[in-house]
């Protein structure tokens, strides 16, 4: 039997199901995007870091971290190409809500239902929040490539 | 809604606790009724495992907010999964009726 799969870190789930092409009139078999290759593409092409900082992130290998990518790259090729739908959905991984600060009353809360959007503070009902910059995180990766 | 506060005492000028597993009380606002449940924490004085024990308790109760001053290090990956919303004040000296006064908002 193969070793049972790493289970995949991850902050915040899309919040919206996937995509559609637009002007094709039938909804031929989907592409599913797992929730871990949606978080790849975003950790190295949206926030733009590099693939070592990225699986650490994601608490995987790095070559691990490269498989997952390739295979959402791959997936997104093939919808763009044949003009297939894409389907978030899936996935092994576990999520680790983020910290946001209000500005207002000065509380920090997280967000644990990460299918709705985040608009306002728990406490005070403020709309003048921040997300707050996760300290420990960034510094353990600092330490990580110091010890390397 | 319900949201669980932690308190130092039984009433409503009661202080924040500042520790969420070893608190005095927690108190559960309900903010359909408006009304207050003061609860004496059981765990208060573990040695270990405080936190979690009472995620449970309060969660039992349909909690979905809670309120406190820290959590520790078991608590958030428990209450991610029961989608309850922590929230941190770092002004100790809010008391209980200020803090459901912001809550009404």
């Amino acid at each position: 039997m193969s070793r049972p799969k790493r289970i995949r870190k991850m902050t915040n789930p899309p919040h919206f199901k996937g995509f559609r092409p637009i002007g094709l009139q039938e909804e031929n078999n989907p592409v599913v995007i797992n929730y871990e290759e949606y978080e790849a593409i975003r950790l190295c092409d949206f926030e733009l870091l590099g693939q070592v900082d990225a699986s650490k992130l994601m608490d995987v290998s790095r070559p691990t971290y490269t498989r997952i990518y390739e295979s959402a790259r791959r997936k997104v090729a093939q919808a763009f190409v044949l003009g297939k739908t894409i389907v978030f959905e899936g996935g092994k991984v576990y999520f680790d809500s983020e910290w946001y600060a209000c500005n207002y009353c000065g509380c920090w809360f997280n967000h644990p239902a990460k299918d709705e959007e985040i608009q306002k503070c728990g406490l005070c009902g403020s709309t003048d929040i921040a997300q707050y910059e996760d300290e420990t995180l960034t510094n353990s990766i600092v330490n990580n490539n110091c010890n390397t | 809604m319900k949201i669980a506060i932690t308190s130092v005492g039984n009433s409503p000028n009661s202080k924040l606790d500042s520790r969420f597993g070893r608190c005095s009380y927690f108190v559960v606002y309900d903010t359909e009724t408006s009304s207050t449940e003061y609860i004496p924490n059981p765990y208060k004085e573990n040695v270990e495992g405080a936190g979690p024990a009472s995620v449970e308790l309060i969660a039992k109760r349909g909690v979905k907010k809670i309120v406190s001053g820290e959590f520790g290090t078991k608590v958030k990956s428990l209450t991610d999964s029961l989608q309850i919303q922590l929230i941190i004040l770092k002004n100790p000296e809010q008391s209980i009726n200020e803090i459901i006064e912001m809550l009404k908002h």
